[in-house]
């Protein structure tokens, strides 16, 4: 269920996600220090690929790293297995990259 | 049913309220016995006494009392033990004990559980010596100082017992899952310097019922008698197998070893 190629993938995702965590709680807290508005966050970030990179990568690695931590507890606690657990851990995985992918798109495209 | 022994115990003596569980997997219930308690009693000694006094019926398994075989592990109110080397007046709270088959295994009568599954599991964890030479060549020396030798020497008291296998919550959960024992007995065989298949056990320990799934939650090695540490074999195992991996990175993101079909 979970073998080493999904081990990897998962530890690996991990490994992108740390730095990009402590990089988006570091820079939302230095932002607001004095007060921020929506249309000024947005002013900063639409148009710039550095913050589409950024969030896009993250949200790569979330959409992995997430689904195969779900199907593990799917498959231990719900019984799900075979086929039914791959469409849902592809399900997961597309889901997040999706909504993830459009809110990047939203907050960094002109 | 509650049974009392009445011809074999003295009525002043101080006795246990045991449940046992009778019957088979989808068949069955607890039943009560009154067993006189006595002075370095062991779990074991409780069950026989049962057999032997009120019940001949009662099916159970054991064979050396010592703490060796690993033949009479069971479930003691809700723990898995060695009961052989269980005293009673340890395991006994406000008078009851309860004493059920191994939990994870199939129970095929009684307190007798089928092993097969576990002792499967050994097998596809390539838990078997791979011969690196013939009986015709020379002995060859084995450091006992070496770090390797070391890591070996931690795991193999292990008496297969499956009281890890019982205690495992993963288990529980994933019925492929090799379970500590298996895991363990590869990472023995993999530090084993007279062990000439590693890549073999690697892949075997690499699929989708491999060590990768161990979630360190320790009862493992909180539950075995023998004081092991499956789970930092495990651990071995899991860096073992990364390292592996990344010397051939591609082939391993592309699940091109054995068993990864996960």
């Amino acid at each position: 269920m979970l073998d080493l190629r999904l081990y990897m993938l998962q530890r690996l995702t991990a490994l992108v996600m740390a730095p990009l965590t402590i990089g988006h709680i570091a820079v939302m807290i230095y932002a607001v220090q004095g007060g921020l508005t929506a249309t000024e966050i947005l002013g900063r970030t639409q148009g710039s690929f550095g913050w589409l990179l950024f969030y896009g990568t993250f949200v790569v690695a979330v959409s992995i790293h997430a689904a195969i931590g779900l199907r593990v507890v799917t498959h231990e606690w719900l019984g799900l297995s075979g086929r039914s657990l791959a469409v849902f851990s592809w399900l997961v995985c597309i889901g997040l990259l999706v909504m993830g992918g459009r809110a990047v798109l939203a907050v960094t495209m002109l | 049913m509650r049974h009392d022994g009445e011809a074999v115990t003295d009525r002043a003596e101080p006795s246990i309220m045991v449940s046992v569980w009778r019957g088979d997997e989808a068949n069955g219930a607890y039943e009560e016995f009154a067993v006189p308690a006595r002075e370095s009693q062991t779990v074991l000694d409780i069950v026989s006494w049962i057999q032997q006094y009120v019940d001949p019926t009662l099916t159970y398994r054991f064979a050396c009392r010592v703490g060796m075989c690993g033949s009479c592990a069971m479930m003691v109110n809700d723990s898995p033990r060695w009961t052989c080397r269980t005293h009673a007046s340890k395991a006994v709270k406000d008078g009851r004990l309860k004493i059920a088959p191994l939990r994870n295994l199939p129970v095929v009568k009684d307190l007798v559980t089928d092993m097969d599954p576990f002792f499967d599991k050994w097998v596809e964890a390539e838990g078997r010596h791979h011969a690196s030479a013939t009986r015709h060549d020379p002995i060859v020396a084995i450091d006992p100082q070496s770090a390797e030798r070391i890591e070996a020497n931690s795991g193999i008291e292990c008496i297969n017992c499956a009281v890890c296998y019982a205690a495992c919550d993963t288990v529980a959960g994933n019925d492929d899952y090799l379970g500590p024992a298996a895991l363990q007995r590869a990472w023995t065989l993999y530090n084993d310097a007279k062990d000439a298949d590693k890549t073999t056990i690697i892949d075997a320990v690499s699929g989708k019922g491999g060590c990768h799934n161990c979630h360190s939650m320790g009862s493992c090695a909180h539950y075995c008698p023998n004081e092991l540490n499956p789970m930092r074999a495990i651990a071995g195992l899991k860096k073992a197998t990364a390292s592996s991996s990344l010397k051939s990175p591609l082939r391993s993101l592309l699940g091109l070893a054995s068993g990864n079909e996960g």
